[in-house]
């Protein structure tokens, strides 16, 4: 298929795949002219996101979440601990980003990626501030944009997957977990504690839109191509309750002016309506099962 | 209301300001920046050969290394790393040197609140005493919003790990020395309102963060005029400090 360009240069006639990688800005400033992008969707749109819970049988909650090629894998575990003295009755979470190569071509294994790290301290900021509560692995499966949202959103379904298990009192009145294979003749001194498992309660759920500006467009939800290209890269979190959890904008050659940071933060607030509707249906799914 | 603070300020009023350039005399520009009883030491060394493995050889590269006053490097100084790294990449001009790397080496001498944004007020006067080309300067600042949703402006630790929830901000400033013909609005705003850099902490209503941005932006104008006074001194080690109310 030949490309003819009107200004007359060297992208004159080529082939479109050759003029995507070598005027990559160009090749997406025209189709930014017609307020699309190379993959059909709208400026405003994000990719199809999926959601699948208790990927993981052998954790107590977790969620596998697709946001278009990006997959990421949540897993939660739930352990016994003393609370510290400050805090007698709250738990505490630890939150783990991994980044195995099978993830992207630009990860080797040994030294983790600077995103990784980055990333995992974002989601336990928002994860923590935004009045969420234990262990928690989170594993990249494949990298192809917008991470922190995958991350969230797994992160999250995670969360309300998890139905904290039955725990006891041994003999030593040491506090055990309840597991159910085992025969019932010993374990019938033990009694349980609490008497079935039960969901976490969740607070204020926080979900995340990540756009890339560029000069007067906002993208939402880019790819990993477009993320590499337009180096600006803006990430709302917003809760159920209508607050911004976090509203982080790392430097990036454009800036952010007022009536860009209000159309993002719409942008967020559509995108929150949909990953609602997206999580209700999972949950509603397994519920049934 | 007026929130009661305890040192006395009003929510409006920054702590003093102090600002020392080059004062290391090996590095090739060094700046100290303290804002009441944070202190930030920063040090610029380049533009040195080469750049690092993954960057782009036609544009400098900027390195950015943070030290922090106790313990390891963790996450969290990665992260700042990461933070300042791009910032400084959007207010210097990288077609002028390419293929070589800036580092910026910010140490952390004391931390009472409002660290980010005093370390990027820090690299960016040691970026100046250094001579990198830079496209303006870029000032930061701490905004928090109080339980009852009013705004205060840099808390210290103390008020920040009180507080629901606060902003880092970095504004870009430039002072125009030739007025251009057209007005340089850019959707009805002038340059200086476009934020940077913005990293949140805790929970706030989109309101109050817009609130927040615009305290921020007037209480840089006072930050900035600060930052250019100190830089127009003499060369040699000088100390201007400056109480802005």
């Amino acid at each position: 298929m030949r490309l003819v360009d009107s200004s007359g240069d060297l992208s004159g006639e080529m082939e479109v795949d050759a003029f995507r990688r070598l005027f990559p800005l160009r090749y997406y400033e025209r189709h930014l002219a017609e307020s699309i992008r190379p993959d059909g969707r709208p400026l405003g749109m994000a990719r199809d996101t999926t959601l699948a819970l208790g990927a993981v049988s052998s954790a107590d909650g977790s969620a596998l979440a697709k946001i278009g090629s990006t997959t990421m894998l949540a897993a939660i575990k739930m352990e016994v601990m003393t609370p510290s003295a400050e805090s007698p009755d709250e738990g505490c979470i630890a939150i783990e980003f991994h980044m195995p190569p099978i993830c992207s071509p630009i990860v080797r294994p040994g030294r983790p990626a600077e995103a990784a790290v980055v990333v995992s301290k974002q989601l336990s900021d928002t994860i923590l501030s935004s009045g969420m509560i234990d262990l928690k692995e989170l594993a990249l499966v494949n990298a192809d944009g917008a991470l922190f949202d995958a991350a969230l959103l797994s992160a999250v379904a995670a969360f309300s997957h998890l139905q904290i298990p039955v725990v006891s009192l041994n003999d030593k009145g040491k506090i055990v977990a309840f597991t159910e294979e085992g025969d019932t003749v010993g374990k019938l001194e033990k009694e349980a504690v609490n008497k079935e498992k039960r969901k976490l309660t969740l607070g204020n759920i926080p979900f995340s839109l990540t756009c890339t500006l560029h000069k007067k467009h906002i993208l939402a939800d880019p790819s990993s191509e477009e993320e590499s290209i337009m180096e600006t890269l803006v990430t709302v979190v917003m809760d159920s309750s209508d607050r911004l959890v976090s509203f982080y904008k790392p430097g990036g050659p454009a800036l952010a002016y007022t009536s860009l940071v209000t159309d993002c933060v719409r942008l967020t607030r559509q995108r929150m309506k949909e990953l609602e509707k997206i999580l209700d249906e999972a949950f509603s799914g397994m519920e049934v099962d | 209301m007026e929130t009661d603070r305890k040192d006395g300020r009003t929510p409006n009023q920054l702590r003093p300001l102090k600002c020392s350039r080059n004062i290391l005399h090996r590095a090739h520009g060094s700046a100290s920046w303290s804002q009441g009883e944070t202190k930030v030491l920063a040090a610029v060394y380049g533009p040195k050969a080469g750049t690092k493995k993954n960057e782009d050889p036609e544009k400098a590269c900027i390195e950015v290394i943070w030290k922090p006053k106790t313990g390891q490097i963790g996450k969290a100084e990665k992260e700042c790393e990461m933070i300042m790294k791009k910032t400084i990449q959007s207010i210097c001009l990288l077609t002028i040197n390419p293929n070589t790397t800036t580092s910026v080496i910010v140490q952390v001498v004391n931390d009472d609140g409002a660290l980010l944004p005093c370390a990027i007020n820090a690299a960016c006067a040691a970026l100046v005493d250094a001579g990198i080309p830079l496209k303006h300067l870029a000032v930061a600042i701490c905004c928090c919003v109080a339980e009852d949703g009013s705004v205060v402006l840099d808390p210290t630790k103390l008020e920040e790990q009180q507080m629901r929830g606060f902003a880092y901000l970095v504004f870009p400033n430039s002072a125009l020395s030739a007025l251009p013909e057209g007005s340089s609005l850019v959707n009805g705003e002038p340059l200086e309102h476009g934020i940077i850099t913005s990293v949140t902490h805790g929970v706030m209503s989109v309101d109050e963060y817009l609130k927040c941005v615009d305290r921020g932006r007037a209480a840089c104008a006072k930050l900035s005029s600060f930052l250019r006074n100190s830089l127009q001194k003499s060369q040699f080690p000088s100390d201007m400090s400056s109480k802005a109310a």
